[in-house]
């Protein structure tokens, strides 16, 4: 897993990087297809590797980087607000262990002084996990998420927590029972949602990878959103224990890095079979970075063979035109690397949204049953029983939460369960069946990963189904499983430096690895296209 | 691990619970029942036939006319080692939230995983009430809100349950009129048990134990063919012999390992449609059970005889030991709805025919099967119920004639001397020193005349105190008969 790309150890190419930016964002919104006069800036290097070296050469200890890390977030939180939580005493507690290692020469794991944000409904012990919502405020789990535990095996070190809407129920984090997080691209527009905390954090380089959880493309939307690479793995594929649950038969824990190597190497660390977790597959994990190949020794067709399909119906009406103008000019790179592309049809496509939002809410009216205030989180005194439940509930959760709580109860009632559950179920198979079609013609399928750039604070928070809309390029994928990983293709116009274009690459399931191939390669050749938000270089 | 646990539980008192809350308490509260729990259904049927009959006298005249409908939900809680969706260990009467973890106790996050010998459990009783099982079967979520209940739902099983469509046969005590019964099972299905509520003794708060949450459980539900309160009880009798000789529950009453809520409906003679059922709950014996349901049988069809049919309504009444009647707990209002749906977090439960085959070639001959091979023996029927109804009693009466001592002699000895010494020193037969090759050696002593019955039963209280062997025992005493000395002369 050796990357030759990595040239630069020091993290100053952020800088290097950004001296660039803001002088060809006027004359190439779209694409890589405007060339411009500037030599192309550099294609992003993996962070992870960078402070690996940058560690192991004693180039700077790991507090100084914590260091960096929390000014950072100091800086630019404020602003920001990505995280719920910042326990920079564990920090800079966990910098001195690692640095005491090193120095006696002791062996380092692969994610060793990588500071990592962490959704707020993925449970870690030292710090508190309220999922985004006032019900479980100051919340502190008792023990850690599978996919926390294995990433601090890996010498990982947890920042803090990421905001998120209230468990997840959201696709801009204005659900937050507690603050809204905004773009780092645009101050004034939302991040996506509901990872929207682990995707502005990583963007803004407050930390160098994050986890956060797709039910229904929350890591994908927000990826695309913040300009960062977002990878939703094949359900099963990372245990879910210590994920604070939604929808279970459709939550993944997923990563956020700034290149796709971060995203492969962090995938990496918390894949496998967990036996806390009956759903977790058994599957073998394989090394995902091993398939990586640096740019320079990339021939001119290196994806040569690659059958590319694109989803038509994701191209459709509904879609903003500069997305659509952005995904085709990825088309025509993608064509350049060598794969033979065509236009595929899910037919069943458009039925994936209300389907999703009756079995994701049938779910999650049931999974949010033990917030009772009986055992712990917030509780409302009450006299009665019925009425202790009623007000901690009334008072503990969010009104989207409480609309989600409400269709959910609805359609699995007795005499509307076959109308809508059972009938979401079949519609589900159908997705299945007709991804299965698609995937056995092409290697991967392609989409936007939402049918519009970031769009402002406040403009779809009153309109329910305006918001739903908006996940119709992800849902489908998780109703069928599938792995799928997005990554900054375009910008387009808005904001003081545009607003990224998010590409979704869809593989069958347990092909994460050639995902994060083609990807990889993808990003290495995408010319001209720099996404670090300016409130990154600000500080 | 334990101590970190408890950062996240709370468990809270909640204020001024409601009526319903108050009412349900005794539901709970099986401990306060005072039987022994060594009793057998057997002991239990004397005690409960002098109370019946006194009842029943009143009602001999309408009793006729009527035909009473009874049909059985019993909760059967598995010994596994471990709860049914987690490691923690379950053992009645530990401390209150002792034996608790973020799973059963409901944490955010924490995920349920299937203990493999719950399935195995199942699939022995199913067999053993020679169920259909299903070979694809799933877990459902029953959901509802009380504070014993952590996750807000049940996992349990719904549409397609692991066994259907059994029957369980059972003989009748000889002292209620004796005869073979052939009752119907509906189904067996898995499910989890709830924690339990404390209330405190001025009623102004109440706490929550979850030792018990998570226990795996199967719930059997009977086909509506009991007639009579004693058939009834027999039935839980007959649950109660078969999980322990398939070792997959104590089937202890009192400690609520076996729990029965009955259905009672009445209607006239000739009548097809099922009259209006009531449930009884807080029946924890088998004379409970008779007593109750025979009261019940009785109050309805008093109403019924007075034309007052329509008040028999549709409720949960609740067993009081004290007055010896049935009281109202709570009026069914409408039917709830539990809005089950498959629970995603455990796969489908599959089974294969290999599975199934090496489970029923590993079951233990059931009791049923006993009573039929002793009939052939020629045993009575009071004596084969009474060898059947333990295990190790039936056990300990196999190894004694196995060894060719006098079928009849050895049901006697077993019945008599050595269950009165069993009854006086408490004692169950596997902890007395007597061993059934032994009892076959006295049996053979008596009847080839080495030593006569009187000399006999010294021995027999020699061996089941302090052990030892017949012959050695006869000439440590020197007890040989003196015939035999003449014998021996000719």
């Amino acid at each position: 897993m050796l990357l030759s790309s990595v040239q630069n150890p020091r993290l100053l190419y952020l800088q290097s990087r950004l001296s660039h930016f803001n002088f060809r964002i006027k004359s190439s919104l779209h694409t890589s297809q405007t060339l411009t006069l500037t030599p192309s800036p550099p294609p992003p290097t993996s962070q992870i590797l960078d402070i690996r070296k940058t560690l192991l050469s004693r180039e700077k200890t790991a507090v100084e980087l914590a260091g960096d890390y929390l000014t950072r977030i100091q800086r630019s939180d404020p602003k920001l607000k990505s995280f719920l939580y910042v326990s920079e005493e564990s920090v800079l507690r966990e910098a001195e262990e690692l640095d005491r290692k090193i120095e006696r020469n002791e062996e380092v794991g692969p994610l060793a002084g990588v500071y990592v944000g962490v959704k707020d409904n993925i449970c870690t012990a030292d710090m508190p996990s309220t999922a985004g919502s006032r019900i479980l405020e100051n919340y502190k789990p008792a023990y850690d998420a599978t996919a926390v535990s294995k990433m601090r095996e890996s010498g990982a070190i947890v920042v803090g927590k990421t905001n998120m809407d209230e468990f997840g129920m959201g696709s801009s984090t204005e659900a937050s029972a507690y603050q809204v997080t905004a773009n780092p691209w645009d101050l004034s527009r939302v991040p996506g949602g509901s990872s929207g905390g682990s995707a502005s954090a990583v963007s803004a380089r407050q930390c160098v990878v994050s986890l956060g959880s797709d039910t229904g493309g929350s890591v994908r939307q927000p990826a695309s959103f913040c300009g960062v690479v977002g990878l939703k793995p094949t359900y099963g594929r990372v245990s879910r224990y210590g994920l604070v649950a939604y929808a279970s038969s459709l939550d993944v824990i997923g990563c956020f890095g700034s290149s796709v190597s971060d995203t492969g190497i962090l995938l990496n660390a918390i894949s496998g079979h967990d036996r806390h977790d009956a759903t977790s597959s058994r599957r073998e994990v394989p090394d995902f970075t091993s398939q990586f190949i640096s740019k320079d020794i990339l021939d001119s067709k290196p994806l040569k063979g690659l059958r590319v399909g694109v989803i038509r119906e994701t191209l459709d009406e509904g879609v903003d035109a500069e997305i659509v103008m952005s995904i085709r000019a990825a088309v025509s790179h993608l064509e350049e690397l060598g794969c033979t592309v065509t236009e595929v049809s899910l037919p069943s496509f458009s039925l994936g949204l209300p389907a999703y939002y009756i079995l994701a809410s049938s779910e999650s009216s049931s999974n949010l049953s033990r917030y009772d205030g009986v055992r712990y989180g917030n509780q409302c005194e009450s006299e009665e029983l019925n009425s202790l439940y009623e007000n901690t509930r009334a008072h503990g959760f969010g009104s989207e939460v409480k609309r989600r709580i409400l269709m959910g109860t609805y359609a699995l009632s007795a005499g509307y369960y076959d109308a809508y559950y059972k009938r979401a179920q079949q519609v589900r198979t159908l997705v299945r069946k007709s991804f299965k079609s698609a995937l056995d013609e092409n290697d991967i399928l392609i989409s936007p990963a939402a049918p519009s750039a970031a769009y402002k604070i406040g403009e779809k928070k009153d309109d329910p189904l305006a918001m739903y809309a908006g996940d119709i390029m992800t849902v489908n994928v998780n109703l069928a499983g599938l792995p799928a990983l997005v990554l900054p293709c375009g910008l387009v116009e808005g904001g003081p430096a545009g607003l990224p274009v998010g590409l979704q690459m869809i593989g069958a399931a347990f092909d994460e690895e050639k995902l994060l191939k083609v990807g990889h390669i993808f990003e290495q050749t995408l010319q001209d296209c720099c996404f670090v938000p300016p409130i990154a270089a600000d500080n | 691990m334990a101590l970190t646990m408890f950062r996240g539980i709370k468990c809270c008192p909640f204020s001024m619970y409601p009526s319903a809350l108050v009412a349900r308490k005794h539901v709970f509260l099986y401990c306060t029942m005072n039987n022994s729990p060594s009793q057998t259904a057997t002991q239990d049927k004397a005690q409960a036939n002098a109370k019946v009959s006194t009842q029943s006298k009143k009602m001999s005249k309408v009793a006729k006319d009527y035909e009473a409908i009874i049909g059985i939900e019993t909760h059967v809680q598995l010994s596994t080692l471990t709860k049914a969706f987690c490691t923690c260990p379950y053992n009645y009467g530990s401390q209150p939230n002792s034996s608790v973890c973020p799973i059963c106790m409901g944490l955010p996050g924490a995920l349920p995983v299937l203990n493999s010998k719950v399935i195995e459990y199942a699939v022995r009783l199913g067999l053993a009430l020679n169920c259909e099982l299903s070979f694809n079967s799933k877990f459902d979520r029953k959901q509802y809100f009380y504070p014993d209940l952590p996750k807000g739902y049940q996992i349990s099983q719904f549409d397609v349950p692991i066994a259907t469509g059994g029957f369980i046969d059972l003989d009748l005590p000889v002292e209620f009129g004796g005869g073979h019964r052939k009752f119907g099972i509906t189904r067996v299905h898995m499910e989890e048990d709830a924690g339990k509520l404390l209330h405190t003794g001025n009623g102004s708060f109440s706490q929550v134990d979850l030792n018990r949450a998570g226990v795996p459980l199967l719930e059997i539900v009977s086909e509506p063919d009991m007639r009579t309160g004693i058939e009834a009880a027999e039935y839980a009798a007959e649950l109660q012999r078969m999980v322990r000789y398939l070792g997959i529950s104590n089937g202890n009453m009192q400690e609520g390992s076996l729990r029965c809520d009955v259905n009672v409906s009445v209607r006239p003679w000739g009548q097809i449609e099922f009259g209006t059922k009531v449930e009884i709950k807080n029946l924890n014996s088998f004379s409970a059970m008779n007593r109750a349901i025979d009261f019940e049988i009785a109050r309805q069809e008093l109403l019924h005889s007075q034309g007052q049919a329509d008040q028999i309504v549709q409720e949960t009444r609740l067993w009081e030991e004290g007055a010896q009647k049935t009281v109202t707990m709570r009026k069914k209002e409408g039917l709830a709805d539990y809005r089950y749906f498959p629970e995603p977090d455990l796969p489908a439960v599959n089974l294969t025919i290999k599975y199934v085959d090496d489970i029923r070639d590993s079951l233990p001959e059931l009791p049923e099967m006993k009573r039929r091979r002793y009939e052939t023996m020629g045993l009575s029927m009071q004596d084969i119920l009474f060898l059947v109804n333990d295990m190790d009693v039936a056990d300990f009466f196999d190894a004694t004639i196995a060894k060719a001592a006098d079928v009849k002699l050895a049901a006697n000895w077993i019945m008599g001397d050595i269950a009165a010494y069993l009854k006086n020193e408490k004692l169950s037969i596997n902890e007395v020193k007597l061993t059934p090759e032994e009892l076959g050696e006295l049996i053979a002593s008596i009847k080839s005349g080495t030593i006569s019955g009187k000399i006999g039963k010294e021995i027999l209280f020699e061996l089941l105190a302090k052990g030892g062997t017949v012959q050695g025992l006869i000439k440590e005493k020197d007890l040989v008969q003196a015939c035999v000395f003449f014998y021996y002369r000719d």
